[in-house]
């Protein structure tokens, strides 16, 4: 179900700092055309699907069409991202429409505690940084 | 009319490339959620003096096994017994495993999932009335660490709306290490040893797939941590529908390559997994067996699984065959039992699931249940969801098939293949099972002294899933960071010069310069060969001998030796692959990858002398599982000075009695 840009839509992300796409891509599929200055999937067969491209779009310019090996035409889906959540809209071929809404995140983005601050002790013990800091106790092997 | 004799991708190779040599003490190599797990835990036990460098061949935000998101986390022990882990992953895998390492996970899996938690990765929980919340609406119950209820579907999976669950964790773990440790887009692609201690990890290369520029790094300690192997096999779907590969198509076999390569000891690298999912568009099924309570029907409409025939075939492997929970590769060798008689396809009957929950529920929240059904595809295969909008599938009216896929090889998942290493420095493990450098022991390093890896490259250890990994990837961070100060004096030093490294790593670059003005179409040339054929080459011969779907994953000891036979030719022929772009230079990385990890599992297959894991594979002239002889470990070692590869049983010893 390879991904594809939608050449009205997609500006080469002209005004950001890094094509966002091709930023984001797990397989580095996303390239730019930088004449035409338009992103396309340069490898679709080696496309998972994973919609990360069509979520990080700014322009909405990347959707999915079904692998044409397996996947009949005619239908999609389509995630809108939020800060808190993702909606997804599911069009089926006989023009049925589900809307779903799943919580993706519970804290403001860029707010996950990496506890910078915080040193380990005893480097010899098994236990982790924030084990240690907790007073946790490596449990005891109950052995034959 | 121009010709093609271009490349086609947008950055090109030039033949002599940009060289940034760098040195560290501790190099992270990979950025999957083990590695995301040692970034967050590293600096918070090196000395501000330490140099750390991570190398991702993506963006972590969205890199590995979890990019895409998961619906849930599969290892939370709870209120469980770690004991009772090492049982449920012992009995899953056939009897063999490595109970240190299990137990010892088992430890510390759960403070991993505690900080998933408050990062804002959101976790179902139970209400008081014992209704399940979403992860939004669960908040209100406080949070796992301060003892709230997750809603499990098994005894050790909770769910989770995980969409974001990466990009949570990636941030952390970027905060934590500090973008200026941190190169993107960078694919690691081979080790190197010390030039003057024989066994010993002195640092590693590899390029960036942006920019025309070789990385020569040379670090005291390296953890490799880059998933597993997939697309190592022909794929059910041979079109566009190749990459949608069950376990992430990047996964190209590189921690077990890059290691065995240096001479890390591997182990039981003959596990391998082909899990049963939904036909064609591989949504999970997890879900669907546990939370919704679904069966799986035969062609005729029988529930298969639960016949007297099934019983008795469960039999022949007891006791793992008669336990509560069927071992995975005994529910795929019912499946295929089903098939090969004539009486597929199999059904997951989706229908009789909802129409039985339906009846306990009213309106409201018969409609969560759907849109519950729907999430499962949606946080973690958008695919599949699609592919049931494309057939008009409401799984509430229409059924759906399940199909075994084609094979896949990991450490961390229902599978145990990956490296052989040290358990941890506790008095209980047994000797055998632990070692190190200089009278200590370091947790989870490979044979290899400074090399350590987590995730899908530990061996013997599986049911980890992204928890574990994280959770490992932790463990090994400390371990590293004790290496350093334990090897103060250490100074890496390369055996190769930088010209030769570069030429190494650019050699599929060089060639096709050479050569490609030749012909007139650049894919097809007499001196050299595109990574694109010979990964087709590599999956047809997997495919047709080495017990791939074409088989029904039979083999046998006379198509496994016309199998290695085309391996060797395969990486002669590696030697040719050309390559005009950058990208297409991670392709021929990537499938030089694939090729050597592949002949490990082969070459473990066609030394066990027994059937193991029947679902996953069979040897034909060894049917069976042969306890008297092979109830041990299968490892091999690849000597990288002679060229030479050793397969050798290593002793199970067990530690955990039955419960």
């Amino acid at each position: 179900m390879p991904s594809y840009v939608i050449a009205e839509k997609c500006d080469g992300c002209k005004g950001g700092e890094k094509t966002a796409c091709m930023y984001i891509c797990p397989n580095d599929l996303m390239v730019l055309d930088t004449t035409a200055m338009k992103a396309y999937n340069q490898e679709p067969d080696q496309c998972w699907e994973c919609f990360s491209c069509v979520k990080i779009c700014p322009s909405q310019a990347i959707e999915v069409r079904g692998y044409s090996d397996f996947v009949p035409l005619g239908s999609s889906i389509m995630p809108m991202m939020s800060s808190e959540d993702v909606m997804w809209t599911c069009k089926f071929r006989n023009g049925t429409i589900k809307r779903f809404k799943f919580p993706i995140r519970t804290t403001p983005e860029g707010e996950a505690n990496a506890y910078s601050a915080l040193k380990g002790k005893d480097l010899d013990s098994p236990l982790l940084s924030t084990e240690e800091a907790d007073g946790y106790q490596m449990p005891k092997p109950k052995l034959a | 009319m121009a010709l093609p004799n271009k490349p086609l991708g947008e950055i090109k190779a030039v033949r002599d490339p940009e060289v940034d040599e760098r040195e560290v003490d501790i190099l992270i190599v990979g950025g999957g959620m083990a590695a995301c797990g040692t970034a967050f835990e590293v600096k918070k036990w090196a000395s501000d003096d330490t140099k750390i460098l991570l190398c991702d061949k993506a963006a972590m935000e969205r890199s590995g096994a979890v990019a895409q998101g998961l619906s849930a986390i599969n290892t939370y022990v709870g209120d469980n017994a770690p004991e009772d882990y090492v049982r449920m992953v012992r009995n899953d895998l056939m009897g063999l495993v490595r109970e240190d390492l299990i137990f010892d996970l088992g430890c510390h899996v759960d403070d991993s999932v505690h900080l998933f938690e408050e990062w804002g990765l959101p976790v179902w929980k139970k209400d008081e009335a014992g209704k399940n919340l979403d992860g939004k609406k669960g908040q209100k119950m406080g949070t796992l660490k301060a003892g709230a209820k997750p809603v499990r579907t098994g005894k050790w999976q909770i769910m989770i709306n995980g969409e974001s669950y990466k990009r949570v964790v990636a941030e952390a773990a970027k905060k934590a290490l500090g973008m200026d440790n941190i190169l993107e887009r960078v694919f690691i692609v081979e080790l190197l040893l010390d030039a003057k201690n024989a066994n010993q990890v002195a640092g590693a290369v590899g390029f960036s797939v942006r920019e025309n520029k070789v990385f020569i790094i040379k670090a005291k300690t390296i953890m490799v941590a880059c998933g597993g192997a997939v697309n190592i096999y022909m794929p059910r779907s041979v079109g566009e529908g190749k990459g949608r590969a069950w376990y992430p198509v990047w996964n190209a076999g590189s921690t077990y390559t890059m290691a065995m390569k240096v001479g890390a000891e591997l182990s039981m690298m003959e596990n391998r997994f082909t899990p049963a999912r939904f036909k064609d568009g591989y949504g999970p099924v997890g879900a669907w067996f546990l939370l919704f309570k679904a069966k799986t029907l035969n062609g005729l409409g029988e529930n298969f699984a639960a016949s007297d025939a099934a019983k008795a075939e469960l039999q022949k492997y007891a006791p793992y065959g008669t336990a509560a929970v069927t071992p995975t590769c005994l529910r795929n060798h019912l499946m295929l039992a089903e098939m090969k008689a004539g009486r597929g396809p199999i059904i997951m009957d989706t229908v009789s699931a909802l129409d039985a929950l339906g009846k306990t529920m009213d309106k409201k929240e018969l409609k969560h249940l759907e849109s519950e059904a729907w999430e499962d595809f949606l946080d973690m295969t958008c695919g599949q969801a699609n592919l049931w909008c494309a057939t008009n599938t409401e799984p509430e009216k229409k059924n759906s098939e399940v199909m075994p896929t084609e094979p896949y090889l990991l450490g961390s998942h229902s599978g145990c293949c990956g490296m052989w290493v040290s358990g941890p420095d506790m008095d209980w493990v047994p000797a055998a099972y632990k070692w190190g450098d200089k009278g200590k022991v370091y947790n989870r390093m490979t044979t290899v002294v400074g090399l350590f890896t987590s995730g899908d490259g530990v061996g013997c250890s599986g049911h980890k899933f992204s928890s574990g990994s994280h959770a490992e990837g932790r463990m090994v961070a400390k371990e590293m960071v004790k290496f350093v100060r334990d090897h103060a004096d250490y100074k890496p030093t390369l055996k190769q010069s930088t010209a030769e490294l570069v030429d190494m790593v650019y050699k599929p670059v060089r060639t096709y310069l050479d050569n490609c003005a030749y012909t007139t179409a650049v894919d097809i040339n007499p001196a050299y060969v595109k990574p694109s054929g010979m990964a087709l080459r590599l999956m047809k011969a997997t495919h047709e001998y080495g017990a791939g779907t074409a088989t029904f994953y039979q083999t046998s000891s006379k198509n496994l030796e016309i199998v290695m036979d085309m391996l060797a030719t395969m990486r002669e022929d590696c030697e040719k692959l050309g390559t005009g772009d950058l990208h297409e230079l991670m392709r021929a990385w990537e499938i030089y990858h694939r090729i050597w990890t592949v002949e490990a599992h082969l070459r473990h297959i066609q030394f066990r002398k027994e059937t193991r894991y029947p679902g996953f594979y069979y040897q034909a002239d060894y049917p069976g599982q042969d306890d008297a002889n092979w109830f041990c470990f299968v490892n091999s070692k690849y000597d990288p000075a002679a060229g030479k590869w050793d397969v050798f049983k290593k002793d199970y010893i067990k530690m955990f009695p039955d419960a």
